[in-house]
Parts: C-alpha cells; sequence; structure tokens
C-alpha cells in the first residue's frame, strides 16, 4: 500500500493531517459534547460525545492534539492526563448503560509524563480504562488515525476491532525513546523505528490491528467511505451476543500469548 | 479445603542463589537504596529491612515465597514460548535464568498464609527487571485463570520497570491480555490483593498493578506510570525526593496501605479471611 519507510510513516503520522474535530464532523450528525471527568477537570486532549453515524447512535471518543499553537499547548500535544482518561471511561461507562457502540479515536506520543500526571494516577486511569473495556456489553472500535503511543493509546484500543490510518503507527515505545534506551541515542530514531515494527502493514501482518484505512487526499470521500465501513462493522458486531461480544473482545489479546 | 494443606508445612524449596544479590559488593556491608544509610547485612534481620528507614531490600521472588507464605507450589513452570529474534535478547535471557533460578519475571503458584489456599505470583525485579514480556503475560493470565476455575483469590507482588523493550508491541499487548484474565477473575467474585514492591513502574502500573480490589505497599517503594528523568525534562522542574513513592502516592489516593514488611504477611492473612464469604456448604 505504500512505499515509504518506517521512518517515513512516524513524520507522516505526526503531520496532523487529520484533526480530531475534522474527523468527528466527517462522520458524525448531531455530535454533541458531553465534559468533565465528574471528579476534577475536563481534559482538552480529549473530546468526547454522544452523535449519530448515520442512523446509529453512538459514543465518540477522540485523543485531540488541537489545531493551533494554542489549543496544542492546551492539550499538550494530545497527551491525556490522568483526567482524560477518567473522562473517556465515564463516557464509555455511559454507553454501556444505554447499549451505545463506542467509537475511540486514537492519536498522541503517550499519556504526559508530568508531576500531575503521576500524582493524579495516570497509570491507575489506564488501569482502569482497560480493565473496564473488558467487560463492556457494546461494540467497541478504535481507530488509530496519527501517533499510537504506548499504554497512552492502548487505553482506547481495547476494543472488538482496532483499525489504522495508513499513515499511522502504533508502538510500545517512541522511536526516539527506543533509540535512546537501545543506542545510547535518540538520533537513531530511523533504525529504532525499523526494528519496533510500528507501521500499520507489520501490525496487521501481526494481527494488532485488523484493518489499515487507505487515506485520500478529498476528505468528504474519505469521510464517506470510513463511516460506511463503520456502520458496516458496528452492525456485525451487533449480531454477537453480549457473551460473544466479550469473549471476541478478550479473546483478541489472548493471541498475543 | 484448607486442611489439604495443614499437615503439609513444607516450606517452597528453590536451588535459586536469591539470597546473593542481598549482599551487596561490599561485603557484609550494604546500603539502603532509599535513604542510603549503610550498615551490617545481619543488621537487617530476617525480613531485609533498612534499621534506619525501614525499606525492604529488593527479593528474590523464591526468596519472597519462603517469607511470605507458609508453603509455596509452582504452577506453570514449563509455559514454553518462542521468543523474538532481537540482537542480544536470548543472551540477556540466559543471563537472567542464571541469576534468578527462575525462567520468566515473574513466579507463580498457589500458596498457603495463615491456613488459607490462595493463588500467588511474585515479579522478581532481578530478572530483567521484571519487565513484561508475552510469557511473563502468558504465566498471569494462566494464574488468574486456574484461579478463577478453583475459586481461589490472588495476591500479586508487582515489581517491575514495565515493557520489554526486545518484545516490542506483543509487551504493550499483554496489558489488555493479562486484564481480560483479571476480569475474568473479577467477574467470578474473587478478590485480587496487590502488593507493590520497589519498583511497580510503566506498563505494570498502567495495568495489572492498579487493578487490585485492594493496593498495598512496601514502605518507600518508586510506583509511577513515566520515568522520573523523562518528567524532569518534560516539565523543567526538578522533582522532589518523594515523589513516585509509595508514601507520596498513598497521599494521592492511590494505596490503601504501607505495610511493613515484617507484618505483611499477618495482613495479607486478615484480608482474606475478610474476603471469604461463608459458603451454605462450609465445614468451618
Ligand atoms: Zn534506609
Amino acid at each position: 500500500m505504500s512505499e515509504k519507510t518506517p521512518i517515513d510513516i512516524v513524520r507522516a503520522s505526526r503531520e496532523d493531517r487529520f484533526l480530531a474535530r475534522d474527523i468527528i464532523a466527517g462522520l458524525i450528525t448531531d455530535f454533541q459534547e458531553l465534559h468533565g471527568d465528574r471528579a476534577q477537570g475536563d481534559d482538552p486532549a480529549i473530546i468526547g460525545g454522544v452523535g449519530l453515524l448515520g442512523e446509529q447512535p453512538v459514543t465518540v471518543i477522540a485523543i485531540n492534539r488541537g489545531a493551533e499553537i494554542a489549543e496544542k499547548l492546551q492539550t499538550r500535544n494530545g497527551s491525556p492526563e490522568a483526567s482524560g482518561y477518567r473522562k473517556a471511561l465515564r463516557l464509555m461507562q455511559q454507553a454501556d448503560r444505554f447499549n451505545r457502540p463506542i467509537i475511540t479515536f486514537i492519536n498522541t506520543p503517550g499519556a504526559f509524563p508530568g508531576k500531575t500526571a503521576e500524582e493524579g494516577g495516570v497509570g491507575q486511569a489506564i488501569a482502569e480504562s482497560i480493565l473496564q473495556s473488558m467487560s463492556f456489553k457494546v461494540p467497541m472500535i478504535a481507530v488509530i488515525y496519527g501517533e499510537g503511543g504506548s499504554g497512552g493509546a492502548l487505553a482506547l484500543a481495547t476494543s472488538n476491532r482496532v483499525w489504522m490510518f495508513e499513515h499511522a503507527i502504533y508502538a510500545m515505545l517512541s522511536p526516539e525513546g527506543f533509540a535512546s534506551i537501545l543506542f545510547k541515542d535518540a538520533k537513531r530514531a530511523d533504525e529504532a523505528a525499523a526494528l519496533l515494527g510500528l507501521t500499520p502493514q507489520e501490525l496487521l501482518t501481526a494481527h494488532v490491528v485488523d484493518r489499515v484505512i487507505p487515506e485520500m487526499d478529498n476528505h468528504t470521500a474519505f469521510y464517506e467511505q470510513l463511516r460506511l465501513d463503520l456502520k458496516n462493522e458496528i452492525a456485525d458486531l451487533q449480531k454477537l451476543s453480549t457473551t460473544e461480544l466479550i469473549a471476541q473482545r478478550q479473546q483478541r489479546f489472548a493471541q498475543f500469548s | 479445603m484448607t486442611q489439604l494443606f495443614e499437615n503439609n508445612p513444607d516450606k517452597f524449596k528453590h536451588t535459586a542463589p536469591a539470597d546473593a544479590r542481598t549482599r551487596g559488593q561490599k561485603g557484609d556491608w550494604v546500603t539502603c537504596a532509599f535513604c542510603g544509610a549503610q550498615q551490617y547485612k545481619e543488621e537487617l534481620g530476617e525480613f531485609l529491612v533498612c534499621g534506619v528507614c525501614g525499606y525492604g531490600f529488593r527479593l528474590g521472588a523464591a526468596q519472597r515465597a519462603n517469607m511470605m507464605t507458609d508453603s509455596f507450589t509452582e504452577w506453570h513452570a514449563d509455559i514454553e514460548m518462542t521468543t523474538p529474534d532481537f540482537t542480544g535478547y536470548a543472551e540477556k535471557l540466559t543471563r537472567a535464568q542464571a541469576a534468578t533460578g527462575l525462567k520468566e519475571a515473574v513466579l507463580t503458584g498457589e500458596a498457603v498464609i495463615e491456613h488459607q489456599r490462595t493463588a500467588l505470583a511474585i515479579m522478581d525485579a532481578g530478572f530483567m527487571m521484571g519487565s513484561l514480556g508475552a510469557k511473563t503475560g502468558a504465566k498471569l493470565v494462566a494464574l488468574f485463570d486456574d484461579a478463577t476455575a478453583n475459586d481461589l483469590p490472588v495476591i500479586l507482588f508487582s515489581a517491575s520497570g514495565g515493557a520489554r523493550m526486545q518484545e516490542g508491541i506483543r509487551s504493550l499487548m499483554q496489558l489488555a491480555n493479562v486484564s481480560a484474565a483479571i476480569a475474568r477473575h473479577r467477574e467470578a467474585g474473587l478478590v485480587y490483593i496487590v502488593v507493590l514492591t520497589d519498583p511497580t513502574m510503566g506498563g505494570v502500573t498502567a495495568s495489572f498493578a492498579m487493578q487490585g480490589d485492594i493496593i498495598l505497599s512496601e514502605p518507600h517503594a518508586l510506583v509511577g506510570f513515566a520515568g522520573r528523568r523523562v518528567i524532569e525534562q518534560t516539565i523543567h522542574e526538578t522533582l522532589p525526593k518523594d515523589f513516585q513513592r509509595a508514601e507520596h502516592m498513598q497521599a494521592s489516593g492511590f494505596i490503601d496501605a504501607i505495610v511493613a514488611r515484617p507484618e505483611l504477611q499477618h495482613y495479607l492473612g486478615q484480608l482474606l479471611r475478610v474476603h471469604q464469604a461463608p459458603k451454605e456448604d462450609a465445614h468451618v
């Protein structure tokens, strides 16, 4: 699909070709944003709400990197704090209660490595999101549309289906971080990127993702196709019983051991 | 059920030279990794606790099984798995196995603590820094699933630097894999107790170390998600000494109790008793 090298795809994944709010606007009608974690705040790095995918009510949660500098600073370039993951979990619980499928859109270098994030228990917030996701009774689809960085991405990707855009990546560590551990030199990120197996094609082969979504310059056509694909996939997942749906999600991750 | 084991007080025996790791470089002198106090090793006592600050010196998994249980029987010792072909990984594994006497970074099995059966997992920071590989995950999944099938609680001693670099995305997937097994155990109404030990970081904190119904910690254990150096570089601040230590994490609301090592076995025994739901056919 793509003749780009792994580091080319890493660079492309960070280019902001797709923005969280544009994706939501392109796919969802009557989207209503719902704010806050009901405990301490409202992290702008996570956008969540309800709307319609065609006729189908859905809950949508997206990691938001922001459109311009001011918003990028606010969202820490799409690095959620604990509060952001708790907002996401609250909206997933709500979706589960009202039998609404959950679609997550992921683009993050990782959870924010900061003092308030640690004191807010960002690790615990991710852990809780992953654990509860294993028991939700509704179809869940995750779409990685840029960077899928480590546990901060996985927190929203423990779903029945995991899809990726053609120029997205998914890894347990950034190539720069991997290079600084492996070679003691963050500048050798290109070599590290090749070793991490982070490209969509490699991840498809490894069954980490189920589908790679070809990107198009014409975003209107692109969103139309993606909306159709999501609708069909949700309809297929809705044919499963609750037990089957939960078992399929859990089994999806059992294949890696 | 406990009667099966009351007449079998044999302690778990292990051939690993785990003890050697606490001996330190200076012969009989050891330095506390938390407060820096130097003392004779004998002064640490049988629980290997710093006489100045109460920090528990790092333990090998077998050593901890001996210290914390009445008896221990290993499970899943023979789970085998292909290792990814990553430069130097096979050698690192061989070295870790020789140093710890373990095949993987976690020891799993069944234990008796104050006459109560429990499934038990003990991670070993001496084994590639307790990092989470596919086989580590597979052993934990097997432990939780067998505990669920046998109606047993699970106690887990965490010790890990996080994901295992050499296994890439497969390592990350273990966070979800183990969490699914914990969800099944939870669904069966069984209790899961975590004891955080030094250090518990990264992906392990972002999954099973923080998913316990009850989360205990040893004093001064380092507990966090991101590493201190990465945080300091990101926010351009020097972090206080107690940052990411158990006491600070407890004050932030993430730890139920910090329990000194000599009291830990009894504390766990009490918790297991509280969670033994009276059953109609029980002969207590
Ligand atoms: Zn000390």
